[in-house]
């Protein structure tokens, strides 16, 4: 050890720096390498066995990986949307609320307070094609005789969790945007009235841009949980019926411990990875362009 | 180009009244300024003209239309806000066309109007940056000429120079009244600062606490105030006012100093009556260093203390002390004083007020 002399800064780090390497940085060094490999969960001398480029060139003729790949995007587009909109519109009744306003942000917060898994099985409880609550309810209003299979059809059951994960995270959007309406100046608004602007023209050209960026945050976040969605999924179909509402996710997940192919569920991954990249990345970008546009100053 | 009329108009938030029926008749063409001190109600009087507050009662009519149910768009007004309220996402050219694009003004149309706008304020290489690009004063004149792009029938203008430095704001004073030489649209312009009412309007109306106390020309209100509050406000230095008894022809202060009683009110006050008397800094001043007013002039003449000075170049400003306080007077051709020295000082009391004590009001006719 003679002649080295580590900094003070270092030797500080140096515990963080360990602990991190140990949970974090080996994992994913190990599960790359695993990528490259053949390994089985049930066979441990497979973990050394390098095939390269194998298991990528697999997925990328694996239709099921593909329908995942495809339903995972519709998912998200789907939710994000859907999601923005009604924040949007949550965030916008607060905003004109004049009483109550401060228990009605803390009830909207309500859904995020809940775990993933407690908002599947909840979802799949009222689902639930004989005793779920929306089945007794359409049935008492009328609206239907039957029991609608929502769980067991496969279009039927990927808009239940599309339900269940906009109900869970709406509440981000409209949490986000109502701090970008709070923090808007109101005399733009009252000057595009004055400039003869209708109330609709006033939200799309006034109002909108303001808290476009503010939406854009929300999001960044969703697009990066959305593209990890697992436990609703994982607790109200797992995937099924016969694979109709696998995700990327369940899918690795079943890949690598159903069928204990851990090499080729470690590259389904980290392809998987580049799409919330892109995703990400994507967003990140509008953001930035849209803070530019309104001269924010955060 | 229109009249604006406000008839009875109230304005209330809750059971809190704020705006007490006030009435008021503005010509076509004409600049209005309303001023008062902060909190009396200029804002949100210039904002139910605009539309941007409900009117809890009366009237306003604009161009001899009724207009209290029209929303703002429906008004043709515009309005120059104290904050300026450019829309931040846009760049200038933006800014100025806006309400045209909104109105469906064609390309060419609309950009012929900011050309024309841009040029009025001098903005033309600012029109493709945005607001957050602009100094104070850019973004003044911006705000200025997205209100004169539209052509409007009325020009609201609601403190539009109070963010701005002492320098800017004298520069834009003057670009606002050749401005208005220029659009001669009707002008309304709320202001807490007298000195922008009185340079800038054709007449002034004074507010307090919801209540119209006087509407004149900037002459008007400056030598016949209507009240004792106008006479406080409008003027700076401000008048010096001073709680007075008639007594024989005379006014004893509290302190037991007096001053003849002014002629002019000898016939309009009894003995035992309180009043507020009132002079001006001008008409008030160390003996030989004061304008001379013309021949009627009664002028009583007392030698008093100095307490302290504040000189101002061209003149200085001299605080004398009568009745146990400082009144302030104005010493034209300023000659050295100092502290304690006792000078001989000129009451022009033809040019004083007087004002009764319980109401307020003027007691000259
Ligand atoms: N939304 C409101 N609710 C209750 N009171 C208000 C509201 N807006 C203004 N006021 C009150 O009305 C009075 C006049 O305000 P304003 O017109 O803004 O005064 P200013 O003459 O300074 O422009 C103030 O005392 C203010 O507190
Ligand atoms: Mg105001």
């Amino acid at each position: 050890m003679k002649g080295f002399k580590p900094s003070a800064p270092f030797l500080l780090l140096l515990p963080a720096i360990v602990v991190l390497a140990a949970v974090v940085v080996l994992p994913l060094i190990l599960s790359l390498y695993s990528s490259f490999t053949p390994f089985r969960l049930t066979r441990p001398e497979t973990f050394y066995v390098f095939v390269g480029f194998r298991n990528y060139l697999s997925i990328l003729s694996n239709a099921d990986f593909w329908w995942a790949f495809g339903r995972t995007v519709l998912l998200l587009t789907i939710a994000l949307n859907l999601e923005m909109l009604l924040g949007l519109g949550l965030a916008m009744l607060v905003e004109k609320a004049t009483r109550g306003q401060r228990i009605l942000r803390t009830l909207m917060m309500f859904p995020m307070m809940f775990s993933p898994i407690l908002v599947g099985f909840q979802f799949k409880f009222m689902f639930n094609d004989n005793i779920g609550l929306v089945n007794n309810a359409l049935q008492s209003l009328g609206i239907t005789q039957d029991a609608i299979p929502w769980l067991i059809e496969g279009h039927l059951a990927f808009i239940a969790i599309a339900i269940a994960e906009i109900w869970s995270s709406t509440s981000i959007f409209a949490i986000l945007i109502l701090a970008g309406l709070l923090a808007m100046p109101k005399e733009p608004i009252e000057a595009a009235r004055v400039d003869g602007c209708t109330p609709w023209q006033t939200f799309r050209y006034v109002t909108w841009p303001f808290v476009m960026p503010f939406a854009y945050i929300a999001m960044t976040i969703r697009s990066l949980d959305v593209a990890r969605a697992y436990d609703i999924v994982k607790i109200m179909t797992d995937g099924g019926p016969a694979g109709r509402t696998e995700l990327l996710w369940t899918l690795v997940g079943r890949t690598a411990y159903s069928d204990a192919r851990m090499g080729l569920a470690n590259a389904m991954a980290y392809f998987s990875i580049l799409l919330s990249i892109a995703f990400t990345v994507y967003f990140y970008n509008k953001l930035a362009a849209a803070r530019a546009q309104i001269g924010a100053e955060w | 180009m229109a009249t604006v009329s406000l008839k009875n108009l109230t304005k209330r938030y809750g059971n809190m009244e704020i705006v007490h029926g006030i009435d008021l008749e503005i010509a076509d063409r004409e600049f209005i300024a309303l001023v008062g001190p902060s909190g009396c109600g200029k804002s949100t009087t210039l904002r139910m003209i605009a539309g941007l507050e409900d009117i809890s009662g009366g009237e306003i009519d604009i161009g001899g239309r009724k207009v209290n149910d029209l929303p703002p768009r429906s008004r043709n007004i515009s309005m120059v806000f104290q904050s300026y309220a450019l829309y931040p996402h846009m760049t200038v050219r933006e800014n100025l066309g806006f309400s045209l694009k909104i109105a469906g003004a064609t390309k060419d149309e609309m950009d012929r109007r900011v050309a024309e706008a841009s040029a009025i304020l001098g903005l033309d290489e600012l029109l493709e940056r945005r607001p957050s690009q602009l100094s104070g004063g850019q973004r003044q004149r911006v705000a200025m000429g997205r209100a004169i792009v539209r052509d409007p029938d009325v020009f609201l203008f609601d403190e539009p120079l109070s963010n701005l430095d002492a320098k800017l704001r004298t520069q834009m004073r003057t670009e606002i009244k050749k401005l208005h030489a220029k659009v001669k649209s009707t002008v309304i312009y709320v202001t807490h600062d007298q000195v922008e009412a009185m340079t800038l309007a054709d007449r002034i109306v004074i507010m307090r606490s919801g209540y119209i106390e006087q509407v004149g020309t900037p002459d008007e209100v400056f030598s016949r105030p209507a009240t004792r509050f106008v006479a406080g406000f409008i003027g700076s230095p401000p008048m010096n006012l001073h709680e007075a008894t008639v007594s024989d022809g005379r006014l004893v202060f509290s302190a037991g100093d007096s001053l003849p009683l002014p002629g002019q009110f000898k016939s309009r006050t009894s003995t035992g009556d309180k009043v507020v008397f009132g002079i001006r800094p001008d008409d008030f001043y160390p003996t030989g260093h004061g304008l001379s007013s013309g021949g009627e002039t009664e002028v009583h003449r007392v030698e008093l203390p100095v307490s302290i000075t504040e000189p101002l170049g061209n003149e200085t400003l001299v605080f004398a002390e009568f009745n146990g306080t400082d009144w302030v007077s104005r010493m034209l051709n300023p000659k050295p004083l100092k502290a304690g020295d006792r000078i001989g000082m000129s009451f022009d009391l033809s040019r004083a007020h007087l004002f009764s004590a319980e109401t307020g009001k003027s007691l000259r006719n």
